[in-house]
């Protein structure tokens, strides 16, 4: 169920984005989506990929620093009001978000957000009690 | 103008036996007071009564930083904390700092130094002395207050900071002489001339510089923008504060040591060996009168030579050149003294920092800059991906650097990759400062 993202501390200097993507695709590593949270001096780089476990293991050998995260994936309908639904479920329990970040599905029927908690649990609960189409991690790197 | 004509003019030959009675009796009282000395002299295998010329001080044990450091926070001192009315002390985590006490009669010998030094710039009761040296546990704000009250002159105890109010002193106040580190004068000259003041038409005019290596390029800087006579002063906390050696006005090539109250050696820092006078090499100080925190042969690792050459202004106390390095890796950051082991004692003391880092020096227009560049450890980052926690910890980095060590710095998180990885001795400052 767990979904997992992998995040990377970049300084903000020239070509350090560049470096990790060319070191994803020599590694062969497809990625399903991303999100940069900058500031003046740094980054992170948060990544949801088809293969975690190598895309972690690459960056770290090629001196990066490297953490992994769990995250929580929901799917809605792509129409207006979509992601409101989400968070007005998660306002009503009191549950707040860290960040979030989202992409729209191939078929361009659905978008997914992904959304970090403070406590990830607890919030899943709260999207099933809901309804909401809470997606697994298989599901998700496979896509 | 002299200030102590009988002491700064003493005939060489009367001020050495002067040097060799006073040398023989801290020799004496260090030895009886002061259990470190006691301990260095016996395992040199030397005694006091071995001092029978001042060429047999070469035989004696040095003192090191790290001596005062062992001995924090009173190790060192010769006498009672009951005799004791003035503390002051370098910043740095707990055995890392030195302190350095004063009897009243030290307080006394001071103030009559550096009322020599203002002398010797050709102050006189009738200025007004406009103190921008920091007061506090630095010694150069009481320092030199204390010489501007012992002249008579007026002084305004101003410390560093609120540059505006500075100028604003300067301008209404009308003082006609300054004392500062020499960056902070290009600075309160920059800064008042974007306010729209003539800094060269304020009554000022001379300026005492000093807690910073500068150089004849700087002092032809400030003499233009400020319109002011500028003069080199040197000190260090631990041999008194400032006041141990100053410029005069006439001959403005070197800095006069008072020597009948600090003797100076010259060595060759790798070797301890002594040179003869007027080679380079690194200074080393003995006071000759100081009660509570006396010093025999204390290692400054500031690097110079002695002038021994007459002056024209007539004291016949030998003169030091402008310090031209560090014989250690002490760093100087806007008159604050800084060891990168002091930078790495504050880092390793917050959790999840690792010590690796780097210190970027610089100088910006006129005022020097400190950035901290530290690597982003597994521990921090594998906790938290998160933007806040990082500048939470950059946060925390700059106040501890602050709180403990009294200096303002960039703080830069950067990747592991990016900081070398050093094999011996690890070279961790890059000073791009072009003094």
């Amino acid at each position: 169920m767990k979904v997992e993202q992998v995040s990377v501390f970049l300084e903000n200097k020239q070509g350090s984005l560049e470096e990790v993507t060319r070191i994803l695709k020599e590694a062969n590593v497809n990625i399903r989506t991303l999100s940069l949270a900058d500031t003046t001096d740094f980054g992170i780089l948060r990544l949801i990929v088809n293969d975690v476990d190598t895309t972690s293991r690459v960056l770290r050998d090629k001196g990066f620093r490297v953490s992994r995260t769990t995250v929580v994936a929901v799917e809605v309908p792509d129409r207006p009001g979509g992601l409101h639904s989400i968070l007005e479920a998660l306002a009503r329990d009191n549950i707040t978000v860290e960040y979030l970040y989202a992409y729209v599905e191939k078929s361009g029927e659905n978008a997914v957000i992904i959304f970090r908690f403070d406590d990830s649990a607890a919030a899943t609960e709260v999207l099933r009690k809901n309804s909401f189409s809470v997606l697994s991690g298989d599901k998700l790197y496979s896509f | 103008m002299i200030y102590n004509e009988e002491f700064e003019t003493l005939p060489r030959e009367a001020l050495e036996a002067l040097q060799l009675k006073r040398l023989q009796q801290v020799a004496q009282r260090v030895y009886h007071t002061v259990g470190f000395y006691r301990r260095s002299f016996d395992e040199a295998g030397v005694k006091p009564e071995d001092l029978k010329t001042l060429g047999d001080l070469k035989r004696f044990p040095f003192t090191t930083k790290q001596d005062l450091r062992d001995g924090y926070p009173f190790g060192l001192f010769a006498v009672p904390m009951s005799n004791v009315v003035r503390l002051h002390a370098s910043s740095g985590t707990t055995g890392r700092s030195t302190v350095v006490g004063y009897t009243h009669r030290d307080i006394e010998t001071w103030s009559e130094l550096m009322a020599r030094c203002f002398v010797a710039a050709g102050l006189t009761k009738n200025d007004i002395i406009h103190n921008a040296y920091g007061y506090g546990l630095f010694t150069g704000g009481l320092g030199a207050h204390y010489g501007a009250e012992k002249l008579g002159a007026s002084v305004i105890p101003m410390s560093g900071g609120n540059t505006k109010r500075q100028i604003m002193i300067l301008q209404d106040f009308g003082p006609t002489a300054i004392c500062c580190t020499p960056s902070y004068a290009l600075n309160l000259a920059e800064q008042g001339q974007a306010m729209g003041v003539d800094m060269r038409s304020l009554k000022l005019r001379v300026g005492i510089f000093g807690a910073e290596p500068w150089s004849d390029k700087m002092r032809d800087e400030i003499e233009n923008t400020m319109d002011i006579m500028a003069l080199n002063i040197y000190g260090l906390s631990e041999i008194m504060g400032p006041g141990v050696s100053m410029e005069c006005t006439e001959g403005r090539e070197g800095m006069h040591v008072f020597e009948d109250h600090f003797l100076v050696e010259t060595i060759n820092p790798d070797t301890g060996e002594v040179l003869p006078p007027g080679e380079k090499g690194e200074l080393v100080f003995t006071t000759l009168t100081k009660e509570a925190f006396p010093l025999v042969r204390y290692r400054t690792r500031d690097i110079s030579h002695m002038i021994t050459a007459p002056c024209r202004c007539g004291r016949t106390h030998h003169r030091m050149d402008r310090v031209t390095g560090r014989s250690d890796d002490m760093l100087i950051i806007r008159g604050v003294n800084v060891f990168p082991s002091q930078i790495e004692a504050v880092l390793v003391g917050i959790q999840g920092l690792e010590p690796h880092y780097q210190l970027i020096v610089d100088r910006v227009g006129t005022l020097d800059t400190l950035e901290v560049q530290v690597e982003v450890s597994d521990a921090l980052f594998s906790n938290a991906d998160e933007v806040r926690v990082l500048q939470k910890i950059e946060r925390r980095i700059n106040k501890d650097l602050k709180d403990f060590l009294g200096i303002t710095a960039k703080i830069k998180l950067v990747e592991p990759k990016s900081l070398q990885r050093f094999e011996g001795k690890a070279s961790r400052v890059i000073d791009k400062r072009q003094i």
